[in-house]
């Protein structure tokens, strides 16, 4: 590795160096640890653990519901971020200040109030119970849980794109007789795609792996409303190590693949960005 | 998966390219009717519940032994955990934004990994390393030294998960400011350490602290990889969220939002605080950015 | 702010502050690891030990307390965690102990009165106050509509002793024909809508929450809800055949030994079995052992027919059955091939 950027700046080895110890001291070798004792499982094993038809059920829950939550965090999203860019109205700043509530609510905390909210007896379960809609205890209600968490990501992605479009094009389009939303769908939309999959993509990785607010408001049935998170715990409680690294490293290699995904959304956005 | 600064622009939009005043009505009231569904209720569900039976039992339940204990740990494991990462944020960031080399996509991917990992696995690899039947626990425990079901476990746990937040807030804000000033600096014969109070801190110290308030928040709140390295030992394991869960579990519903609520508001000061700075600096901020771009 | 208030704060704040420095003092600490529906218990029990252990040694004893479901705890000592002594909700618990770490000794069972169990309780159904739906005995509870709340046998020992009493229910009712019994424990969790993983979470699932017309408790869980939870609102129904259920309490040897804890580790259990432990016991609604407490509290504990694990094979051929990846459990549940 050589710096190439700007060698006259010091401090390059020292930073660079204690980057790499730190990383490897709390990520790399304590994740390392996890792929050894998979490892030393054999494959037969490990695919047994990893792939068995309540694991299986659980990934579905997991990804199907995180896909799902996502998105509607991109439509609910970008309507919040709209709003909130192109509109002024009594409170703006308030709501623009609370939509980065979930980063800084603990996650525990959310879920006991998502659950006191959506259960048959709560403030909103009391009004679907009639309409034979129960949210809490359900996959309805992971998925609630999930958008929770996963709103602030789209939103905080869209909203300084949607702040930096130049008005111009919009007036152009207008002036050449297009509606307000064909001028949406072929003028605006297009600018905020890359914003929008990458906003879905942070969403959807989040809701993935998330523990604290979903479990109270998953009914936790096996097959049915247990999420892959819950399983790991599961295992461990069961004594069983093995079961629950396997389930823990497939967690783990999708996380990995989703930031990589991200990442790259990343790059794309800043060369298109560049490119304009 | 870092999340960009946000600040609003005061400009609006003209005319010709703005929509009917009814659509625009639709979308704000649909707008603030998912953000109060969503956001909104949950908060005053908390408060709501917290403040149920009066005042004198929401500061009895707060007064209790086990939670002011566990209010006690909450506050020194985060101001252990913050402090690491804050000094490797601003390493790393020096690192990554000053320096082009290879393999720097891929280290700040590696750095991002916490973010998207389930809370609960980093418990799990804890566990895994330093419990009885991990590969550190039989040396640790002939030398009796305690790092899971102890302080130091919960501190690491809680390292490993807010281990980005202030990388990933430094980074693209460091590159954005480009190494002009610094190359200055160096021209002008200041050594490293000068270079980095005089003309790097300055500039980043929004930054910093933006991710102060963010780490810390989530530090405080964690409850996933808390979970399983603490042995749940009320007054001396139990952190906030822990607790909360234990009251729960005690059908001691209104004590638990009680703490609850402590938690909700280092939330909503957190945002304030964040808001706050925002509106109160955001011409120096932004100031500091497009100086350094032109 | 009216002083009250203000003194409240000042008190808070300064509570905060001290927590920080000064841990609570004590001559001799304990720490017990127990499972999640002893808290109320073991609160009076370590009160009323301390003060006997003060009386007898002078010296002054702090016993820190553990709660969670029994698997997680069990684990969590497995991993680690120093507990002096364990009071598990299941046998099969602490045999996980012994035989993963050698902690405890392996005949740990033997070196306390009735196989180191020192209160029993059964399994009851919790219904809503006036049995709406007429919930009486095993088979109502496989009605169709009928919603059954309990936890998860895998991870929670509430959970289990109901998965058992059922299957053991089952068991007397078809003669022991295991593909019936199968049968009706399918039946019955497809009326599970929502499987917590500790005990503790499924009576909050069911009184908080509202959710389900019967749930399978713990006899001390369902009357402590019914205490505390509101007396017109929820009943106990004892059903015509239950299973004995016999939380353990174990010393953890190697623990003990290294802390130089082991005579008032020993003299803690012992105290369970003693007048007052018992008392105590009873009044936590768990069922003494002792026949002079329990003739006392006879009024409380409805006479049940009941049937012990061992009756069904023991717990660790009960587990290799139904518990284990793939065993019966998961099948009837749907997420294994029968």
């Amino acid at each position: 590795m050589l710096a190439t950027k700007s060698s006259v700046i010091p401090g390059f080895g020292p930073t660079l160096g204690y980057t790499l110890f730190y990383l490897g001291l709390i990520v790399l070798i304590p994740l390392a640890a996890l792929f050894f004792r998979a490892a030393g499982m054999g494959w037969e094993q490990f695919v047994q653990a990893a792939f068995a038809p309540r694991v299986l059920a659980a990934y579905r829950l997991s990804f199907g519901g995180a896909f799902i939550a996502a998105a509607i965090n991109v439509v609910a999203g970008l309507l919040v971020a709209w709003v909130l860019v192109r509109y002024e109205f009594p409170g703006r700043k308030l709501f623009d200040a609370m939509v980065d509530l979930p980063f800084a609510l603990p996650t525990a905390v959310a879920g006991i109030a998502l659950t006191a909210i959506y259960a048959p007896n709560g403030v909103i379960g009391q009004l679907l119970r009639p309409l034979g809609i129960k949210v809490a205890f359900t996959p309805i209600g992971v998925v609630i849980a999930m958008v929770f968490i996963g709103m602030p990501f789209v939103v905080r992605t869209v909203q300084p794109v949607l702040q930096d479009l130049e008005l111009e094009h919009e007036e152009v389009a207008a002036s050449l007789g297009a509606n307000r939303l064909q001028v949406f769908c072929l003028v605006i939309l297009p600018n905020l795609l890359p914003a929008l999959v990458t906003g879905f993509a942070l969403a959807f990785a989040r809701a993935l792996g998330e523990y604290g607010s979903v479990i109270f408001i998953a009914g936790n049935m096996p097959g049915i409303s247990e999420i892959a998170p819950l399983l790991i715990v599961t295992k461990l409680e069961q004594y069983d190590y093995a079961g629950a690294t396997a389930i823990a490293v497939v967690m783990l290699v999708a996380a990995f693949l989703m930031l990589l995904v991200i990442n790259t959304l990343q790059k794309w956005r800043q060369s298109r960005f560049t490119a304009n | 998966m870092a999340l960009a600064i946000s600040s609003s622009t005061t400009s609006l939009p003209r005319r010709s390219v703005t929509e009917p005043a009814w659509v625009r009505l639709l979308l704000i009231v649909s707008a603030l009717g998912v953000l109060a569904l969503f956001l909104l209720l949950p908060l005053v569900t908390v408060f709501g519940e917290a403040f149920s039976k009066g005042l004198d039992a929401y500061f009895g339940a707060l007064g209790d032994d086990d939670a002011v204990a566990a209010i006690g740990l909450t506050l020194t494991v985060a101001a252990i955990a913050v402090p690491l990462n804050v000094i490797f944020g601003v390493v790393g960031a020096w690192c990554l934004a000053k320096f082009d080399f290879r393999g720097k996509s891929l280290l700040i991917t590696l750095i991002d990994i916490p973010f998207s990992v389930s809370p609960v696995i980093s418990g799990l690899v804890y566990v895994l390393l330093f419990g009885l039947q991990g590969w550190f626990g039989p040396w640790l425990k002939l030398h009796d030294i305690k790092l899971i079901f102890a302080v130091p476990g919960i501190v690491l746990a809680t390292v490993f998960v807010t281990f980005p937040f202030v990388a990933r807030e430094l980074i693209p804000l460091m590159e954005a400011q480009g190494t002009e000033e610094e190359e200055a600096a160096v021209v002008l014969g200041a050594g490293g350490w000068r270079i980095f109070w005089h003309v790097t801190l300055p500039n980043i110290k929004w930054g910093v602290f933006y991710g102060v308030l963010l780490c810390n928040a989530r530090a405080m709140g964690e409850f996933g990889a808390v979970s399983v390295v603490s042995g749940h030992i009320r007054g001396l394991t139990n952190t906030m969220p822990l607790h909360v869960e234990i009251l729960y579990n005690e059908y001691n519903y209104m004590a638990a939002f009680a703490v609850a609520s402590l938690l909700a508001m280092l939330a909503l000061v957190t945002l304030a605080v964040k808001s706050l700075l925002e509106w109160r600096f955001s011409r120096e901020i932004a100031a500091g950015t497009r100086h350094q771009k032109t | 702010m009216n002083s009250k208030r203000t003194l409240h704060l000042l008190a808070f704040l300064a509570l905060a502050g001290t927590a920080l420095t000064a841990p609570a003092k004590a001559d001799t600490t304990l720490l017990n690891v127990s499972y999640d529906p002893t808290r109320e218990l073991y609160q009076e029990v370590n009160q009323a030990f301390a003060k006997e252990w003060k009386a007898k040694t002078g010296e002054t004893l702090k016993i820190n307390q553990s709660h969670g479901g029994s698997g997680a705890q069990a684990r969590s000592v497995i991993d680690g965690l120093e507990a002096d002594v364990v009071t598990l909700g299941l046998s099969y618990d602490i045999d996980a102990i012994a035989e993963k770490t050698g902690l405890i000794g392996a005949d740990w069972a033997n070196r306390l009165p009735y196989e180191a169990t020192p209160y029993t309780s059964t399994v009851v159904f919790l219904v809503r106050k006036g049995n709406p739906k007429h919930l009486k005995d095993w088979p109502d509870l496989v009605q169709p509509g009928i919603e059954v709340i309990t936890s998860n046998p895998k991870t929670s020992a509430g959970g289990r002793w109901s998965y058992v009493a059922a299957w053991g229910y089952a068991l007397h009712h078809y003669d022991n024909d295991e593909a019936k019994a199968k049968a009706y424990l399918t039946g019955l969790f497809k009326n599970v809508p929502v499987l917590d993983s500790g005990a503790r979470g499924s009576t909050t699932t069911f009184v908080q929450r509202g959710i389900g017309d019967v749930l399978l408790a713990w006899e001390n869980e369902g009357i402590l809800a019914v205490e505390q939870l509101g007396k017109n609102q929820f009943e106990v129904v004892i059903p015509s055949i239950s299973v004995l259920a016999e939380p353990p309490i174990a010393v953890v040897d190697k623990v003990v030994d290294k802390r130089g804890t082991r005579a008032v580790s020993e003299a803690y259990l012992k105290f369970l079995y003693s007048p007052q432990g018992q008392e105590i016991a009873a009044h936590n609604h768990y069922r003494p052992r002792d026949p002079e407490t329990a003739k006392r509290h006879a009024k409380e504990f409805p006479e049940v027919k009941l049937f012990t694990v061992q009756s069904l094979g023991g717990w660790h051929a009960l587990h290799k059955a139904h518990f284990q990846d793939g065993g019966i459990f998961d099948q009837i549940s749907g997420v294994a091939k029968n």
